[in-house]
């Protein structure tokens, strides 16, 4: 049954090459089967695969072909199958399909059907070969071809230019982290002289001693690359406008799986990390500042798909929090407790748009509770999960990662009052959405309900946000094992207390106006802040000074074309040297003897030596 | 063949004359026909300084050249007549600078 592993990517690659050549002569019924279809096989395989391995519990290598050879440098086209790859594999083809399923409802008004499907599956074979490959190039590869699609997905409705421009913006941005990462796997290679990761995993443990600078260097690196990727401080930016694109996509895509790749790139190199305690400092506070910073701008944003955006990033905040503080399992497991309940909040989301014309502001939703019976149960155990209320399964991995940071040496208990502060505050801004969209007067009357595949994956979904929590993840024989925790009762209360005090705080001020903040809102620094916070804490505004407008400006007096004016002037003499010459030939026959007369006298006043 | 002989001077001489004249014919003329019958001055011209130069040495190697740049000549007047008729057919004159479609 292993063997089937190289299916899996193999699927949704077949398909999208189908599509593609076909160009949209298919019909929408055939489209929709294949590029669903496709990704419920390789779920259905990578069941099967996972049953298997479970059964031998040991980690399974396939090679399938070299690649390429250069010298003592050969990649392969290998796949690694361990416990973490087989958590990301069904994640991606499982919330994958569902949210396939829910795209072939969704999208079915749209002209390029078949071209959404294309890119979609081709997304889903990249990310497979991202969390499949047994090297660091594989992984690369498929790295940069989620990138691709992502680009290709945001911009998929291009008519309208801004989309396009968050297309662009979303590329750039990710491949300033991904610049860094190549510069990582070239120092890793001149290093160690392998880029399979588990050789190299065990080269670095013998070569290199914790807290060398290799090691801290190359990790940093690593960590631009996942930092882009995943959307953390600070390459943050992209993300909120890589909303532009269609909604499936942004709950795929944006949610739960490709921005979680950075997670998943710290946590396969893990071995490395080790090695480098700065580093996973690093990681530790770019997670919890990228958290409570996002956390912020999510509380005071008006455009439901933005709120989701920027949560997103607060969550793949906690989970690199949990990483940096070497709680590798409970980051794992925050990342497939996340990809369940982001990806139902998004699919909800895009229940409420599609039934809602297209409205993306929450103020102009509003007693949606009666009239989207099927969008408000999905955003509410969402947003029950994402708030980590007790028994849900965000509940878990986040009181995992907040109790494992708590019990680091040193800045532990900061951490973990940070990741507090950002619990209540998803507590608050979660439950926010859920009171406005859903209760109180409707302003828009829904035009149609979902249909039933729109239904079944939301229902799915929303029973996978429930007990995700008490799923049993292979990890032990991935992560070194933590030791035992010993939490006293009235930390693990506080964690658990956190939430439910955000819950309240949020019914008292958006639903029963209790508690009244219009006076906090409009005083002049409360005007400021709330501007501050829905600009994004200003990252925008500062990159466009420090970065875009001097580049702008840059290729303004560059417009002269300085440095080809050196090659201009080549092709200049070379064209005037051609005019000239072209003179010469005049067609005359009594021309061309004379010129031949002219010559050998020359030649034999030469040779004689009269000249 | 005792008695009086003419010094090699004066007929490299007039070879030099003969050749200079075929050259001069050959650079000026516009007419094909003048210039082919320049082309053959410019070879009998050498043809008679290698005659003269056999004759000077007592060898028959100047003679062989001799015949060696008649067959020469023949086959090029063979040709270059063939291409008189073209030219004349092709641009009812035989002005050889109306014939300059090659220029640059």
């Amino acid at each position: 049954m292993l063997k089937l592993l190289p299916l899996i990517p193999l699927f949704p690659l077949v398909s999208s090459v189908l599509l593609m050549v076909t160009t949209g002569k298919m019909p929408k019924r055939l489209v929709a089967i294949l590029g669903a279809g496709s990704v419920g096989l390789s779920a259905l395989t990578t069941l099967l695969v996972g049953l298997a391995f479970m059964e031998s519990g040991q980690p399974h290598h396939q090679v399938l072909w070299t690649w390429m050879q250069v010298g003592t440098f050969s990649p392969d086209i290998a796949f690694y199958l361990d416990g973490l790859t087989l958590v990301m594999m069904s994640v991606i083809t499982g919330v994958g399909f569902l949210i396939h399923l829910f795209s072939t409802e969704f999208m079915e008004e749209d002209v390029s059907y078949s071209r959404y499907f294309a890119y979609l599956n081709m997304f889903v074979f990249a990310m497979l070969i991202l969390v499949m490959a047994d090297n660091l190039l594989l992984l690369y590869l498929g790295w940069e071809g989620v990138g691709v699609c992502s680009y290709l997905l945001v911009g998929f409705w291009y008519q309208n230019p801004d989309n396009g421009l968050a297309a662009r913006k979303a590329f750039v941005v990710t491949r300033v982290g991904d610049t860094a990462m190549a510069l990582g796997l070239f120092l890793l290679f001149t290093e160690l002289g392998t880029l399979d990761i588990q050789p190299m995993a065990a080269a670095a443990n013998s070569q290199w001693q914790v807290g060398d600078t290799l090691p801290v260097l190359a990790c940093l690196l690593l960590l631009g690359g996942a930092v882009g990727k995943s959307a953390q401080l600070p390459l943050h930016t992209w993300l909120p406008d890589a909303m532009a694109g269609p909604t499936p996509v942004s709950a795929l895509i944006h949610a739960a799986t490709m921005v979680t790749a950075g997670v998943y790139l710290i946590a396969r190199t893990h071995e490395l990390f080790l090695l480098a305690p700065p580093a996973m400092l690093a990681v530790a506070l770019v997670g919890l500042i990228t958290s409570l910073m996002a956390a912020f701008t999510a509380l005071v944003q008006h455009d439901i798909k933005r709120i989701l955006a920027y949560s997103t990033i607060s969550q793949i905040g906690y989970m690199f929090l949990a990483l940096g503080v070497g709680a590798w399992t409970a980051g794992i497991f925050h990342l497939m407790t996340h990809a369940f309940f982001k990806a139902l909040l998004f699919l909800g989301a895009g229940a409420v748009i599609h039934c809602l014309h297209h409205e993306h502001n929450i103020f102009k939703m509003g007693g949606l509770r009666t009239r989207l019976p099927v969008a408000f149960w999905s955003f509410l155990i969402g947003s029950a999960a994402l708030a980590a209320l007790p028994f849900t399964s965000g509940f878990f991995s986040k009181d995992m990662i907040l109790l494992q940071a708590y019990e680091l040496p040193g800045a532990g208990p900061w951490l973990w009052a940070g990741g507090l502060l950002g619990a209540l505050l998803t507590a608050i801004y979660s439950f926010r959405l859920v009171f406005v969209v859903f209760f109180g007067e409707a302003k828009t009357e829904p035009d149609r309900q979902p249909g039933l595949r729109m239904a079944v994956p939301l229902t799915l979904l929303c029973v996978l946000a429930i007990i995700g929590g008490w799923f049993a993840l292979p990890l032990a024989d991935v992560f070194p094992v933590a030791g035992e925790h010993h939490p006293s009762h009235l930390i693990e209360g506080i964690s658990i207390a956190i939430p439910l005090i955000g819950l309240v705080l949020a019914y008292l001020i958006f639903l029963s106006g209790q508690l009244k903040i219009d006076g906090l809102v409009n005083s002049s620094l409360g005007r400021t802040l709330k501007k501050f916070w829905f600009s994004g804490w200003a990252m925008d505004l500062l990159y466009d000074r420090l970065l875009v407008r001097p580049y702008k400006g840059l290729a303004y007096m560059l417009r002269g074309e300085w440095v080809d004016v050196i090659y201009n002037s080549i092709v200049k003499v070379c064209q005037m040297l051609f005019v000239g010459l072209s003179h010469t030939q005049t067609g005359r026959l009594r021309w061309y003897a004379t010129s031949m007369v002219f010559g050998v006298i020359v030649v034999i006043a030469l040779l004689l030596g009269v000249i | 063949m005792d008695g009086v002989s003419i010094p090699l001077d004066h007929v490299l001489l007039l070879s030099a004359l003969l050749f200079i004249c075929g050259l001069l014919g050959l650079m000026m003329r516009r007419n094909v026909i003048f210039i082919l019958i320049s082309l053959e001055v410019m070879l009998n011209s050498s043809a008679v300084a290698f005659v003269a130069a056999g004759a000077r040495w007592g060898q028959a190697d100047g003679q062989v050249i001799f015949m060696l740049i008649l067959a020469v000549a023949a086959a090029e007047v063979a040709v270059g007549l063939g291409l008189v008729i073209q030219i004349q057919r092709r641009f009812k004159s035989l002005d050889m600078d109306d014939a300059d479609r090659l220029r640059g």
